[in-house]
This record gives C-alpha cells, structure tokens and sequence, in this order.
C-alpha cells in the first residue's frame, strides 16, 4: 500500500499546483479518489490498477483546472483569458500595445496643454474635458486586448462620442456651478464606459461585473503607487538641477502631465499583465483598512449624533461627507470582490456590517442636514448634485446593511450581497450620467 | 449509447440537486448515485462534479461542513437548502415541460423503433 501512498502525493503534488485548486480542494479530491480505490480495490484489482483506474476516471487535469478556474474567477482573476477554450493563453505581457496606448495618452494630454495655454491660462474647457484626454486611451487599449470586432469597437467608442458631444456643446455661463459638477462626473461616467470593453463587450455578466470592480481597485493601488515614484523622482529632480541653474518648473510642465496620463494605461498594463502580485495584496489591504474605517466611522457617527450635525454643517463638510462615504462604499465593493464567496461568515464580515452601518447613519443625518438646508435656502446646482448622490449612497448601504444582516444569521448566502453590489452598479452611472447631461439644462447653465 | 455531453451539462444541476434532496451526501458517493441510476449509462468525469458543487455552494443552493463519520475517513459533505429546494422545483417544473413535449411528439410515431433498432 506504502507504493499508492506516495503516488497518490505525487498526484496531490501535481493537482495542487494549478492555480485556481486550493488546499481544500485538493483534500476533497483526494479523499474521492481514495473512495474509488477502495472501492476498485474490493472489486479484485491491484493497488496499482486501481490507482490508475481513479485517476483516469477523475479526469483530465488541464480540463479539470480550468473548470476550477471557471468557478473560482476570483482566485485566479485570468478568466477573460480562460473564457476561450481554443485559446488557453495570450502572452500576459503586451506590453508594446500598452507602451503604444501609454504614449497616446501623453501626447493627447500635452496637445491639450498647448492649445490651452496652461498653466498660464486656465480655461473651463480644459477641466471639463481632462478625462477625455485618457480614459478613451484606455478603453481602445482594452479594446484591443480583447480582440473585439468591428460592432464592439463602435459601441466602445460611442459613450465617449457622445459624452464629448454634451460636455462641449453645452452653453456654459462664465463662472458656471454646474460646469465643475460636470467635470467631477465626467471621470465617473467614462470610467463606466471602460467597463465595456474591459467585459469583452457583454455588460450583463455579474461575474465580471466584480472583475471590473475588482481590476478598478487593483488599478487605484497601481497608480498609486506609481505616483508616489513619480513624486519621488520629481522631488529629487528638482533638488539636484535647482542649483545649476536649471529651470525645473518647465521641465515639470512637460512630464507631469504626460507622466500622470501615461501611468493611468501603465497602471492597467500592469494590473493586467503582473495579477498574482496584487492578489496577495489586495485581502491584506482590505483587512488592514475596513477595521480601521469601521472604528472612524463609528466615533465618526456617535459624535455627530450626540452633537447634531447642522450646526457644523457647511458647504466643504458636505463635500467631506461624501468624500467619506464614496470611499467606504469603494472599500466595501473592493473588499467584496476579493472575498471567496464560499467561506461562512467571519469577524471581518462583522466589522464590514460597522461600518456599513455606521456610514449608514452618518448618511441619514447629512441627508436630514441637506433637506433642511434646501428648505431655508432653495435648491442650488450643487445642492442638488449632492442630494442626489447621497440617495444613492443611502439606498445601496441600507441595501447592503440588510443583507449583510441576513448573511450573518446564516439566512441567505455571500452570493445575494454580491449580487446586490453588481446589480446596484448602473444606478451609479445612471446618476453621474443625469449630473453630465441633465444637470446644467435644469439650471439654465448657470 | 453515448449520451451527448451538451445533455449531460445541462441535467447536472438538477441531478445532483435531487440526489441532494434526498438527503446530505458528498461527492463520490453522488456520483455513485448518478451511475446507479442511469444504469451506468451516465458517464461524468468525476472531476467535473467538484467545480459544479462549489457553484451551488456559492449560489447557496447547498451547505457544506467537513466530517469525519465514524470508522470512515475524511469528507466534505454537502447538504440541501431552501434556496436550492426552489431551484430544484424550477428545473423541475422546466424538465417536465421538456419531457412531456418529447413525449407526445414520440408516442406512436413509426419511424423511432427502426431508428432504435439501427443504433
């Protein structure tokens, strides 16, 4: 018996190491094919017999680990390439056609420059279009990554067509509210717009919906830290050319811009083509922050409760508040995307309920803060913008809150928050869409 | 008679959902089941079920614990929930229409038993 032994490890050994099979799989696995062997056994064969019997019977492991792969997307996130059978593997590099994307980027952003004669001059067109100048960069480069055909191109292509459209024909007053809504919107709508091609041109699959959701937050750590290089070989850049007498401040007007927009195509490059780097990074980062977040926002909620928010309540705080909630929602749906939906229930589930909730009731109270403001002061652009997205942030966190609440008592499974997530996504487009679109012909453009 | 493997995907959830709601199992003694009674004729990979429960797993249609019973080894065993039981009575609800339109097409016709005795 000691020979099955060691084959049936060696076997363990070689399934273990696909990477979409974890432990407990291989476990599970292992104690099928000891069920057959026995089984083979008392039919009358031999150890060995029996062992190759199970084996070929428990299939194919390249068919079988690409099944795996297929359930468990989230483990290894490789799955638009897995999605075609005949085409086990694209190079994972690229890297010429994101250079290529990089440099387009760049050079868009430094023609845009020019004719705006920045940073001498600041026009309001330049502000309202700073996201046209990278992201449709970024959706052609998904684009072609993802071999789409002619139809698939143009209708990647035709949100930005059209968002150029409305942000540029749009008659602006001087010193309008509503432009710099647009231009916080905007990014929003075409980060959105991204997610088409980056899906393969399908919009309808949950599944990668959470990629996109899940490649977002990969992308904001990447550029991250790209940034903070780069603000680290500027900073140097300066110390050590100031005293030759060197203009640095030109020098910076030609790569700060270029660089920043290049990096956002480098930074997909990279969250594409180096994925295992981050996967272990990103449950780190998500346990190391939701606790903390939950502990911010609790004293957070508990404070202004006690202390009534109206009375500190203005203009910036408000723009704080939303800050504050739009990024724990992030972290939230980031955290959500890098969870394996089959585990029960943890602590750090509880801890994301906190602060779920604790968001929560700091939303209600600011919403309680704005309805009165609007009722003494009347409806502004600005207002309005802000009403509007704290709804949407209200509904998706008492959403989210609820069934959270039905996960923890064992109810309904890790699925149905999920779903909840993904299915909630168009509603925040929908919104900064209305914001881009609807927003500045209600107020007249002013 | 080999049946079509687009076949065999399609009636796996219910398969295995059924067997499930007779009562908890795991994994090779469903397969065992599923040979049982196709009288063989059902052939899965056995790998192949493994992803399939992860998926009902995650969609919460079954539960899962690992157990070691008594004077046996090791097993992850899976269990039916309400979820699943609703599902189940919708692919029910789906085969019988299915079934039954096959039926009634089939039920006299002159050409299947030469059809039959040919294969």
């Amino acid at each position: 018996m000691d020979g099955v032994e060691s084959q049936i490890a060696e076997w363990r050994a070689y399934v273990a190491k696909a990477p979409a099979v974890n432990g407990r799989d291989v476990d599970e696995l292992d104690a099928h094919l000891r069920d057959q062997i026995a089984e083979l056994g008392a039919a009358g064969l031999t150890a060995d017999e029996a062992f190759l019997v199970a084996v070929k019977r428990m299939g194919d492991l390249d068919t079988l680990s690409r099944e795996f792969a297929r359930e468990h997307r989230g483990r290894l996130w490789k799955q638009l390439v897995l999605s075609d059978e005949d085409e086990p593997a694209r190079p994972s590099s690229g890297w010429f056609e994101a250079l290529v994307f990089a440099l387009a980027a760049a050079a868009a952003i430094q023609v845009a420059r020019l004719a705006a004669h920045f940073p001498d001059d600041e026009p309001a067109w330049l502000l309202r279009n700073i996201s046209l100048f990278v992201l449709p960069f970024l959706a052609g480069y998904f684009a072609r990554r993802r071999q789409l055909d002619t139809r698939r191109w143009l209708l990647t292509a035709a949100p930005f067509v059209l968002v150029a459209l409305v942000v540029n024909l749009y008659p602006y007053r001087a010193g309008s509210a509503t432009e710099p809504l647009v231009a916080a919107h905007l990014p929003v709508v075409l980060w959105f717009a991204l997610a088409y091609p980056y899906m393969g041109g399908t919009i309808r699959s949950h599944e990668r919906r959470m990629d996109f959701v899940r490649f977002t937050g990969e992308w904001v750590i990447y550029y991250a830290l790209i940034a903070l290089g780069g603000g680290v070989l500027l900073g140097l850049t300066a110390l050590i050319f100031e005293p030759i007498g060197t203009d640095v401040e030109q020098v910076f007007e030609w790569v700060l811009p270029s660089g920043a927009f290049g990096a956002a195509i480098v930074a997909a490059w990279l969250v594409e083509s180096k994925q295992q780097v981050v996967e272990n990074m990103a449950p780190v980062l998500t346990m190391l922050f939701t606790p903390l977040f939950a502990v911010m926002l609790t004293v957070a909620a508990a404070t202004y409760a006690v202390s009534g928010v109206a009375g500190a309540f203005d203009r910036e705080l408000l723009g704080v508040f939303d800050a504050l909630l739009v990024v724990v929602l992030a972290l939230v749906l980031y955290a959500m995307s890098a969870r394996e939906p089959s585990l029960p229930a943890g602590l750090v589930d509880r801890v994301q309920l906190l602060a779920v909730a604790s968001a929560l009731v700091l939303d209600v109270m600011v919403l309680g803060a704005m309805v009165a403001r609007i009722g003494d002061l009347g409806l502004t652009p600005n207002r309005a913008a802000a009403l509007g997205l704290n709804l949407v942030l209200l509904v998706n966190l008492a959403g989210a809150a609820w069934l959270s609440m039905r996960f923890l008592t064992g109810r309904i499974a890790f699925h149905r928050l999920e779903r909840w997530q993904t299915s909630y996504l168009p509603i925040f487009v929908f919104w900064a869409a209305a914001v881009v679109a609807a927003l500045p012909p209600l107020f007249a453009f002013t | 008679m080999n049946i079509n493997k687009d076949l065999v995907a399609a009636s796996a959830t219910p398969l295995v959902l059924a067997i499930l709601g007779q009562g908890e199992s795991y994994g090779y003694a469903i397969l065992k089941r599923v040979r049982e009674l196709s009288g063989g004729e059902l052939e899965w990979t056995d790998g192949m079920l493994y992803p399939l429960l992860h998926r009902l797993l995650r969609l919460g249609y079954v539960t899962t614990e690992w157990r070691t019973p008594p004077e046996g080894r090791r097993r992850r065993y899976y269990a039916i929930t309400d979820d699943g039981r609703a599902a189940l009575a919708e692919q029910q609800r789906q085969w019988v229409t299915v079934t039954r339109a096959l039926g009634d097409l089939w039920r006299g016709s002159v050409w299947l038993p030469t059809a039959l005795a040919e294969a």
